[in-house]
């Protein structure tokens, strides 16, 4: 290996242009001609439209035309779709409603997009848009899961009776009943997992453009998968075939999620571009990105959990309302199915699950993936069931959840909900935690507290994710429209430098950086002599993005397959040029050298003949420029154990986080300070939806948390250092033998911090709180026990 | 429209502009400094924190004509020649920033306490950033660049 590579805290290669305000994100990006786009987005949650009068909007200064769903609809241009297809447990498939980019007579949240006006600047955008007079019908709306599938509740789409897209089920739900039957202890839980608004500080943009000469498109997008963009965008909406549509993710402020769907704004922009013959450009205001970026969690739900005698876990039986807004976003569906319920084993040998998921539209803002996406909701519930397990039991929460751990010997593990565990160690990694957390002083720091007044708690989380996301046959099997895989290519230049394209995407992750590492540490090369292109359609041959923790187990798993086609093309050319034979060639520290001899080629000299070929292998294409497609043979099965710990003041309800421990398995870790860096970010969107973050629509449908002013972001002051360790066992399916670190923060601390204030509260009897555990939340639990 | 001159980074501009032209777009738009961004509509990201007359302000919530005759500092102007400012090389060896879009802000405002209290404690770094929003780093290795500048810086 080279000293940049594998395991080096490597600084990061992209840092040099964001330190330097010369990052090109998309709203730095101006084409020539180009006119603004402001979106006229209903302020009702429900309504039918009775008419929309343009006339003033359109002859307001520098407004080149107002356009409307009509006539996107003249123009046939297509819905949205969704990406992947759940079949209800009676077999029938998924209500699919359309999804215009633009509606056409009926609002169903507040934000949908009604008209779209194209102006010379920003501002004479936005002011016409004010002028566009939309004569609005208002109708009932219905916001929560519970509401909408009451008797006579509002009807979102005429064609979904009771709003229920699906209802979908997994497990065995007689043998489940059945550990019910027989169990000494029963414990449940009425669960709300709270509705949050992802909040990447880049506000989505998009600029399309259309050249009429060669009769193609460009959209510059704030995109996690320009790639998947290209492919539902020309596909199903717009009808462009590849070729003549380019995607562009330049670099993207953040994702966590809300950037890899496909919008309507992607289409308005690139639609619009052509109607009118010049670019159009648009970025939101964050009160927009606030009523239109799909929204994440939003479950409701009642779980059971069934224990023996002896506190082992026999059943678990989960029914869950999920709210999946007003439309069907691109893995709305996927989310709270497969990305949730085949993680009810958790870290546990539980050998009965059943669980079924009611999907269910409301007049809210489509919700979707946003970090974590499904597994979140699925610790939450199973961590706070065995938390409140141990307390009615009489047991210490560490040791019920020792004692219901898959061994280690027990890998690879067929949980009852499908996934197979290739590997991990369970009770090392809460060991590592406890360690880091300090477990064992926790009473007597809980007693210096209680001196002080204060109200202390510990909470501990143990938990399983399934990431690199996908195996392409068992998400086709399961209902996805697309291939897993993804794509790496590796271009060895003349003289030795090398450039990577890779299909992933990098918005905060550090590719740039890693990706080199994993370059260098192959072949040998200094990362500096390694450039990663990604983010752009005409530049990198294909690509399924990145989400899901898949950067790394995917596309670094593609770009090491392709390197191993190097190497071992290399190794024919150095065999040619030291007059051996191929197989007697090893390839090392970046040489190739005659095993047992002194004889060496260096990459480059490699390099060089393959471009340079007048002393070259027969028969063999010059060139060393290596594509593989790769797709995984399993999830990988990251898991952590994380401690939190409290304290509360009983007089104000104020929760103080006073310490976040966390020991995580990633699986192989290319960067540690990348690493670290991924943990610490989660964690805070992980906390902040245990603490801070809620997002809330009154009664009838109106946005509360519509700006920063109410939506309670984590800030500095709220969070503390946190301490991040590491138990490790390598994936044992991917050639990196890496996991994927970039959700687990958000997956492991949510339950952690709500055991802990729980714990806190204990004395008072109080065994459950919704999240966002806030002061005023505490203040009335505590005020209603003393009561 | 309404006249403004001012020196941004070094340079002096003159230009017309709107009267509700904010100092932010003026930066953007007109001069072409992209690296101070736009993150909310409400003053709270701070994304767009630049320095007038050497003080931290959120260019978002002043109006390009109220920086008439001002020394404005932007991402773009604080690194000398070839190097790095100490507090952007502290955000790089700390690891203190990830998708970079909350950074140029979050640098500006960094030296601006640094500037203000040289040797900050942790809380006053956490206090201190409460208008600097960052949805990626949970502010851990934010919190230890700045701490790390002030010691470079000579606090």
């Amino acid at each position: 290996m080279s000293d940049t590579g594998i395991g080096a805290a490597l600084r990061r290669k992209e840092d040099a242009r964001f330190l330097t305000g010369k990052g090109r994100y998309t709203d730095d990006i101006n084409r020539p001609g180009q006119l603004f786009a402001y979106i006229v987005r209903s302020p009702e949650a429900h309504a039918r439209i009775r008419g929309i009068d343009a006339t003033e909007a359109s002859g307001a200064p520098g407004v080149v035309a107002v356009l409307t769903g009509k006539d996107l609809a003249e123009d046939g241009i297509g819905g949205l779709p969704c990406g992947w297809q759940i079949h209800s447990k009676d077999g029938s498939p998924m209500i699919e409603p359309p999804h215009p980019p633009l509606v056409v007579d009926r609002v169903r949240h507040v934000g949908d997009q009604v008209a779209v006006v194209l102006a010379e600047s920003r501002s004479q955008a936005k002011a016409a848009a004010a002028l566009v007079d939309v004569d609005y019908e208002p109708l009932p709306a219905v916001v929560s899961p519970a509401d909408a599938t009451a008797d006579g509740a509002p009807q979102v789409w005429d064609e979904v009776p009771g709003n229920v897209c699906f209802d979908w089920e997994i497990g065995d739900e007689a043998a489940t009943s059945a550990a019910f039957e027989a169990a000494a202890h029963v414990v449940s839980l009425d669960i709300v997992n709270n509705r949050l608004i992802p909040n990447a500080i880049e506000p989505r943009a998009a600029i399309g453009e259309y050249d009429a000469n060669a009769d193609s498109y460009t959209l510059y997008t704030s995109s996690q998968n320009p790639h998947v963009i290209r492919l539902l965008m020309g596909a199903f909406v717009m009808g462009i075939p590849e070729h003549k549509l380019r995607v562009v993710s330049p670099d993207v402020g953040g994702g966590f999620g809300s950037k890899i769907f496909h919008y309507a704004e992607e289409v308005i922009v690139t639609w619009a571009a052509k109607r009118v013959g010049r670019p159009v450009k648009w970025t939101a205001e964050r009160s927009e990105s606030f009523m239109s970026d799909a929204h994440g969690r939003d479950h409701v739900t009642h779980a059971e959990l069934a224990l023996d005698a002896d506190g082992r876990f026999t059943g678990l039986r989960v029914h869950t309302k999920a709210n999946l807004g007003a439309y069907l976003s691109t893995f709305g569906s996927a989310v709270p199915t497969y990305l949730y319920a085949t993680l009810f084993a958790g870290c546990y040998t539980t050998p009965a699950i059943y669980a079924n998921v009611q999907a269910i539209f409301t007049n809210t803002v489509a919700v979707d993936a946003y970090r974590g996406a499904g597994r979140p909701e699925a610790a939450f519930l199973i961590e706070r069931l065995v938390d409140t397990a141990a307390r009615r039991l009489g047991m210490d929460p560490v040791e019920l959840r020792r004692r219901n751990f898959i061994q280690p010997d027990q890998f690879p593990y067929q949980t009852p909900v499908a996934l197979e565990y290739d590997v991990g160690d369970y009770p090392a990694t809460l060991d590592a935690a406890l360690e880091l957390a300090d477990y064992e002083g926790f009473a007597a720091r809980r007693e210096e507290a209680r001196a002080r007044g204060k109200l202390r708690g510990i909470g501990v989380s143990t938990f399983v994710e399934a990431c690199g996301i996908a195996p392409s046959a068992v998400a086709g099997a399961l209902g996805a429209r697309a291939g897993l895989f993804e794509v790496g290519h590796v271009r060895v230049h003349p003289t030795g430098s090398v450039t990577v394209f890779t299909g992933a995407h990098s918005h905060g992750q550090g590719h740039e950086t890693t990706f080199a590492q994993l370059v260098s540490d192959r072949l040998g090369v200094p990362a500096d002599q390694v450039e990663v292109v990604h983010g752009d359609t005409a530049q990198v041959a294909f690509g399924m993005g990145t989400y899901g923790s898949r950067s790394l187990a995917v596309g670094g798993s593609a770009i090491y397959m392709a390197t191993e086609k190097i190497i071992e093309k290399g190794k024919k050319i150095a065999a040619h040029l030291m007059e051996a034979s191929p197989e007697d060639v090893v390839f090392e520290d970046g040489s190739f050298t005659v095993a047992g001899t002194d004889k060496s080629k260096a990459l480059a000299e490699v390099s060089l003949a393959a471009y340079v070929p007048h002393n070259y292998p027969e028969g063999l294409e010059p060139g060393l420029d290596e594509t593989a497609f790769y797709d995984p043979k399993n999830f990988t099965f990251p898991a952590g154990a994380h401690v939190v710990e409290v304290e509360i003041d009983p007089d104000t309800g104020v929760v103080k986080l006073v310490g976040v421990a966390c020991a995580d398995d990633v699986g192989r870790v290319i960067n540690p300070m990348i690493v670290d860096g991924q943990m610490h970010g989660g964690l805070a969107q992980g906390i902040g939806q245990a603490l801070l973050e809620s997002c809330e629509y009154d009664a009838s449908g109106q946005l509360i948390t519509g700006s920063y002013m109410n939506y309670t972001m984590p800030r500095a002051a709220d969070l503390p250092f946190f301490k991040t360790g590491r138990h490790i066992t390598n994936c044992t399916h991917n050639p990196l033998g890496v996991k994927g670190v970039g959700e687990v923060g958000s997956i492991g601390v949510p339950p952690a911090v709500i055991n802990a204030v729980v714990d806190a509260l204990s004395e008072y009897g109080i065994e459950h709180l919704d999240m966002p555990a806030t002061p005023e939340r505490v203040w009335r639990a505590i005020q209603t026990a003393r009561a | 429209m309404a006249s403004v001159s001012m020196t941004v980074n070094g340079r002096s501009f003159h230009g017309e502009v709107e009267g509700r032209t904010l100092l932010v777009e003026f930066l953007r738009e007109t001069l072409g400094l992209t690296g101070t961004h736009v993150g909310c509509d409400t003053s709270q990201c701070g994304a767009c924190v630049v320095h007038v007359g050497g003080r931290s302000v959120k260019s978002c919530t002043m109006l390009a004509v109220e920086a008439d005759g001002a020394e404005v500092t932007t991402i773009e102007g604080v690194a000398s020649g070839g190097s790095l400012h100490p507090m952007q090389a502290a955000f790089k060896e700390h690891h203190g920033l990830q998708c970079g879009f909350c950074t140029p802000g979050m640098v500006m405002s960094g030296i601006d306490l640094v500037a203000r209290k040289p040797s900050p404690s942790e809380s006053e770094v956490r206090h201190w950033l409460e208008g600097n929003l960052c949805r990626c780093t949970g502010y851990h290795n934010i919190v230890k660049a700045v701490q790390a500048a002030a010691r470079e810086m000579g606090g």
